[in-house]
C-alpha cells in the first residue's frame, strides 16, 4: 500500500506480448472518457476490478459509477483492471508481467485498495488469478503493509463468507457513498503516518459498522457441520454489519460520461438507471430483496443524464435500466418525452426489464417509434398459476396472453419468455405447463395478427436459492432432476405438430447451477474449495467453454474431505428455522422472521402485494436502515433541450442547412 | 440530433480520407475501428447519409484495412454526406472526436471513379529489434533469390497457403548509420502488391524465416507508410492525387 518508489507503467513489457494473444485491444485502454490521473498528486489510489473478461466487465454500470465518483475527487485516483484470458495469463507468468490497470498500465499491487465488484459468484476464481498475478498473497492473513486492501462489493458480497480468506473487507449495498467514506478513512490513516499498520486501518473500517472485515469474526461449528455462531473476536467490532443505502438518486447522476470502449463489448448502449430497488417481492430474486427500498430518479434528472450521455459518447441506443423499468411512476411521461425529443434521429430507446402487467402497447409504441419492432421480452418465470403463487410473481396467464396478443396485433413478430426450473415445490407438471403456455401464446398470436410467421422463444434458467431471500432455506433441485424436467419440456414442444415449430427453447444444463449454489450459500469452508479448484486450473467459470463441473466436484471432495459436510449439504439440503446461516451477521435490512414468514407463505401459495401500492408489510428494511420509499410522480418534466446544429459549422461556403 | 433529420437524403458529397492508426490503437481490429469511427462521426455532427432499409447504416466505405497489430499512416476510407461541407472543417471536427492514436491526415472531395482500385500497392516499414542489419540483408537476399516462397496463414476458414514472394515488388534493408543506437535494429523497406488475399508484413516475415532462416528474438513492428498506384519505378503514388487535380465543375 505504501509505494514510496515511483510507480511506472508496465506497458512496454506488455506490448511485446500483445501480438501473440487474442483480441489485444482489450488490454490497451484508451477508451473515450477514460482518465489517467498523475500518481504523485494523489494520496488515495483505487484499482477497480470487474473479475471477468473486458467485454463483460467494461459495460458494468457499478464499476463505471465508482470510477467516475472516485476520479472526481481531488487527490484520489481510480483505475480499472479486468480478468486476462488464459493466453495472456500464461505469457504474463512467463515474462513476469504483473496484473495491470488498463488506464495507465500500473501494477495493481501498487494501489491502496483493490476493489472487486462481484455480480456473480462465478468470478471468484478470476479474483485469485488477479491476486496471484499482482503478487498479492492469496490469503489476507499473509498480507503485510505493502499490499493493497482487497475489498469485495456487488450483490455476491451479501454473502462473502466463501471468499472470507481472500478478502480483507467487504461492502454491502450501494457503493457511491461507501467508496468515499473508505477513501476518507484511508487518507486520514495515511496522513497520520499509517499508525498500527493494516490491522489498525481495517479496525477503523470495521468499527463504522458498515464495512465487514472477516478476520475480525470467528465462526464456530456444531459437530454435524452446522454453524454454532459467528462472533467478533476483538473489542469494538460490531456484531452485525449493515448495508449502505443511497438516498436521493437525483443527487448522484452517475455515470455522466460512460466509457466508450474500442473493443466490442456485450452492451453497446448508454444506460441510465431510472430507479434502484424493487418491492414486487418475487421470492427468488436476490436483487429485489437486497436493494430495497425503491428509489426513483425524476423525469427531469433522467432526461439530462440521457442527453449528457449521448453528447459524451456518440452512442445511439439508450437503455432505461432498473429491476422492472415499466414500474417507474412516470414511465409514460418519460418514454413519450424522450421519444418526442429524439424524433427523426437515429437514437433508439429500450426498456431491458418489463413486467407483463406493467406493459402496455402505448409504451411499446413510444419505444419503437424510432427503431424497429424486433422482439419483446417478458419473464413469467413459472409455467403454472400455482408455481407463480409460490414465487410471488403475480402475473396471470390471462394478463400474459392478452399482452402478447396485443403485441402481435401491433406488428411485433417475436416474443421471448423467461422461466425458471427447479423452483421450490415444483413438480414435473409445473414445468410442462411452460409448453402449454407457449402454445397458447402462438395460437392467440396467430389469431390476433393474422400471420403464421410469429415466434415465441422460451428461455429457461435453473433456479439457485440465494442468501437474504425467502428461499434461502430452500433445497436446491439436484441437477439430474433439472435436466430430466428440461428434457421432458423439450420433448413436449418438439412433439407439438401444430405449434411446436413456432416455439424455440433455450436452456442450460443443471450442473453449473449446483456450483453457483455451492458458492451462493457457502460458508468459510468453501474457500478451500475455491482455492483447490483454482489450483486445478479453474478460470472464467461463467463461460461454458471454460467451466468444468467435474473439476469443481473433484476439488470439493478433496477440500471438504475432513468435514462432515459435502456439496449436497450445501445445495440440495433444506434448512431449518433455527439454523444459523453463514450470512446472518450481515444486515440487508430484511427481518429474518419476515423472510421466514414469506417462505411459509410461499409453501402455502400465498401472495404478497407490492408495498408501493398497498400498506407496508414489515419486511424490516426501512425502519432498520432509516430509509423510505422514494417514488413519484415527481411532477417534473424533461427540460427542453435546444438541439445545437453543430453541422452548420461544417458546411461548405455558400451552402445552408435547409 | 445525432443523425440529422434529413439522414435519408441522398449523398450530396463524397469525402475521401487518409488516416493514421498508431500507438496502442494498432491493436484495434478493423471492426473495432469501424465502431470507433462511426461514433466519432456522430460526435462530430457530420451530416451523414444513411443507407435505406430496416436498419440504416451510415455511408462509409473502408478500403483495405491494415492487419491488427500493425501501425499505419496510410489507411483510406470514403464517407457520404447529405450536404456539401468544407473538407478541412470536417477533418478538424473528426480529429477532435477521434482518439489521439487515430487521426485523419488528409481529406479531399471524391470526384473520380475507381478509388479502391487505385490502392494497388503498399509501402511498409518493418523494424526488427535485436536483429543485425547484415544478418537481415542476407535473409532478404535469400528470399528475393527464391522463385516462390509459400507461407501458411490461419484465416477464419482454416489454414491457407499463399506465395509471399510473388507479391513483393521490392524489399531492402536500410543502411542507416545510427550513432545514437548501440543495440542493433534492422529496418526493412517493403513494397508489396495489394492482392486477394493481401500479403501482409507477417507473411513476409514468415517467408524470411523460411527462405533465409531469419528468426527475430523480439516481435517485429510493422508500419504502413503509403498505399496507392504502383509506379513504374517501383514506388507508390498518392491515391488522392486524381481527386485533388480534378476540377469541381465535373461533379
Amino acid at each position: 500500500m505504501v509505494s514510496h518508489s515511483p510507480v511506472s507503467s508496465v506497458f512496454d513489457r506488455l506490448e511485446v506480448l500483445l501480438p501473440h494473444v487474442s483480441k489485444p485491444v482489450q488490454y490497451v485502454g484508451g477508451e473515450l472518457n477514460s482518465l489517467s490521473k498523475p500518481w504523485d498528486e494523489c494520496d488515495v489510489r483505487w484499482a477497480l476490478m470487474y473479475p471477468d473478461a473486458y467485454e463483460v466487465g467494461l459495460p458494468n454500470q457499478g464499476v463505471q459509477i465508482l470510477y467516475e465518483v472516485l476520479n472526481e475527487q481531488p487527490g484520489v485516483l481510480a483505475e480499472r483492471t479486468y480478468a486476462v484470458w488464459p493466453d495472456l495469463e500464461a505469457l504474463m507468468r512467463e515474462h513476469d508481467v504483473p496484473q495491470f490497470t488498463v488506464d495507465s498500465h500500473r501494477p495493481v499491487g501498487a494501489f491502496d485498495v483493490l476493489g472487486l465488484s462481484f455480480s456473480t459468484e462465478l468470478g471468484y476464481t478470476n479474483m485469485l488469478t488477479a491476486l496471484d498475478l499482482a503478487h498479492i498473497p492469496l490469503h489476507a492473513a499473509d498480507r503485510d503493509d505493502s499490499h493493497p486492501i482487497v475489498l469485495a462489493g456487488g450483490h455476491a458480497a451479501f454473502n462473502p463468507e466463501p471468499i472470507a480468506d481472500f478478502i480483507d473487507a467487504a461492502v454491502l449495498g450501494d457503493g457511491e457513498e461507501a467508496v468515499l467514506g473508505i477513501t476518507e478513512i484511508i487518507r486520514e490513516w495515511k496522513s497520520e503516518g499509517e499508525p498500527g499498520g493494516r490491522v489498525e486501518l481495517l479496525r477503523r473500517l470495521a468499527v463504522t459498522g458498515n464495512i465487514y472485515v472477516p478476520a475480525f469474526y470467528d465462526v464456530e461449528y456444531h459437530d454435524d457441520g452446522r454453524i454454532r455462531r459467528v462472533a467478533p473476536n476483538r473489542p469494538g467490532i460490531p456484531w452485525r454489519v449493515a448495508k449502505f443505502t443511497l438516498m436521493d438518486l437525483d443527487k448522484w447522476p452517475y455515470p455522466k460520461k460512460p466509457l466508450v470502449p474500442l473493443a466490442e463489448t456485450v452492451h453497446e448502449r448508454a444506460s441510465v438507471e431510472i430507479f434502484r430497488g424493487c418491492t414486487r417481492g418475487c421470492r427468488f430474486c436476490q436483487a429485489g430483496m437486497i436493494t430495497r427500498p425503491v428509489r426513483e430518479r425524476s423525469v427531469e434528472s433522467i432526461g439530462s443524464i440521457v442527453q449528457g450521455m449521448l453528447d459524451s459518447t456518440g452512442m445511439d441506443e439508450v437503455g432505461l435500466l432498473s429491476l422492472s423499468s415499466a414500474d417507474h411512476s412516470e414511465i409514460a411521461e418519460l418514454t413519450k418525452g424522450l421519444a418526442d425529443r429524439y424524433e427523426g434521429t437515429n437514437v433508439s430507446l429500450s426498456l431491458p426489464s418489463t413486467r407483463v402487467d406493467a406493459f402496455n402497447v402505448d409504451l411499446a409504441n413510444e419505444l419503437s417509434r424510432n427503431g424497429r419492432r424486433s422482439g419483446l421480452t417478458f419473464a413469467p418465470e413459472g409455467g403454472s398459476e400455482r408455481i407463480r403463487k409460490v414465487i410471488n410473481k403475480m402475473v396471470t396467464e390471462e394478463d400474459l396472453i392478452r399482452t402478447v396478443a396485443t403485441a402481435y396485433a401491433n406488428g411485433w413478430r417475436q416474443v421471448k419468455l423467461y422461466f425458471m426450473c427447479g423452483l421450490p415445490t415444483e413438480t414435473d407438471d409445473d414445468v410442462l405447463q411452460i409448453a402449454r403456455m407457449a402454445r397458447e401464446v402462438i395460437r392467440t398470436g396467430r389469431e390476433a395478427s393474422g400471420h403464421r410467421d410469429i415466434r415465441c422463444t422460451v428461455s429457461i434458467g435453473g433456479f439457485v436459492p440465494k442468501p437474504h431471500t425467502p428461499f434461502q432455506w430452500a433445497a436446491q433441485l439436484d441437477w439430474e432432476s433439472t435436466d430430466a424436467r428440461l428434457k421432458a419440456l423439450k420433448d413436449a414442444i418438439r412433439d407439438d405438430k401444430q405449434f411446436g415449430r413456432s416455439i424455440g427453447m433455450r436452456y442450460h444444463d443443471g450442473r453449473p447451477g449446483i456450483v453457483e449454489g455451492l458458492l451462493s450459500r457457502g460458508d468459510r469452508r468453501i474457500g478451500r474449495v475455491i482455492e483447490q479448484v483454482w489450483r486445478d486450473g479453474a478460470r472464467f467459470d461463467g463461460w461454458s467453454e471454460h467451466f468444468s463441473f467435474e473439476r469443481w466436484m473433484d476439488a470439493t471432495a478433496v477440500a471438504l474431505a475432513d468435514e462432515p459436510v459435502d456439496v449436497h449439504w450445501y445445495t440440495t439440503r433444506e434448512r431449518e428455522y433455527a439454523e444459523v446461516l453463514p450470512w446472518d451477521h450481515l444486515d440487508s435490512g430484511l427481518d429474518k422472521d419476515w423472510l421466514w414468514e414469506d417462505w411459509q407463505d410461499a409453501l402455502s401459495e400465498r401472495e404478497v402485494d407490492d408495498c408501493r401500492w398497498t400498506p407496508c408489510y414489515d419486511c424490516g428494511v426501512c425502519p432498520q436502515m432509516g430509509t423510505d420509499i422514494q417514488v413519484g410522480p415527481s411532477g417534473t418534466t424533461l427540460l427542453p433541450i435546444t438541439v445545437v446544429d453543430r453541422t452548420a459549422d461544417l458546411l461548405a461556403v455558400g451552402v445552408t442547412s435547409e | 440530433m445525432n443523425a440529422p433529420a434529413h439522414a435519408s437524403a441522398p449523398v450530396a458529397q463524397r469525402l475521401r480520407l487518409r488516416y493514421a492508426r498508431g500507438g496502442r490503437l494498432r491493436f484495434a481490429s478493423h471492426r473495432d475501428f469501424q465502431r470507433v469511427f462511426e461514433r466519432a462521426i456522430r460526435r462530430a455532427s457530420l451530416p451523414m447519409a444513411y443507407s435505406q432499409g430496416f436498419n440504416p447504416h451510415p455511408r462509409i466505405s473502408y478500403a483495405g484495412a491494415a492487419p491488427t497489430g500493425a501501425a499505419s499512416e496510410a489507411e483510406y476510407l470514403e464517407i457520404g454526406l447529405t450536404v456539401p461541407c468544407d473538407p478541412d472543417k470536417v477533418m478538424a471536427a473528426l480529429n477532435l472526436a477521434l482518439p489521439t492514436d487515430m487521426q485523419v491526415l488528409d481529406i479531399v472531395e471524391g470526384r473520380t471513379a475507381g478509388f479502391a482500385e487505385r490502392l494497388e500497392a503498399s509501402t511498409w516499414q518493418l523494424a526488427l529489434p535485436e536483429v543485425d542489419s547484415a544478418v537481415a540483408a542476407a535473409a532478404v537476399a535469400d528470399l528475393l533469390a527464391a522463385e516462390r516462397v509459400e507461407v501458411e496463414r490461419l484465416t477464419k476458414d482454416g489454414k491457407r497457403t499463399l506465395d509471399a514472394r510473388a507479391a513483393i515488388v521490392s524489399l531492402r534493408v536500410e543502411d542507416l548509420v545510427r550513432p545514437t543506437r548501440t543495440d542493433p535494429c534492422a529496418i526493412l523497406d517493403l513494397v508489396v502488391r495489394n492482392g486477394s488475399p493481401s500479403v501482409r508484413p507477417d507473411d513476409v516475415l514468415a517467408a524470411l524465416r523460411k527462405a533465409g532462416d531469419l528468426v527475430p528474438p523480439v516481435t517485429p513492428r510493422a508500419t504502413r507508410l503509403a498505399q496507392g498506384p504502383l509506379l513504374a519505378a517501383g514506388g507508390v503514388a498518392d491515391p488522392l492525387g486524381p481527386d485533388r487535380f480534378e476540377v469541381a465543375a465535373e461533379v
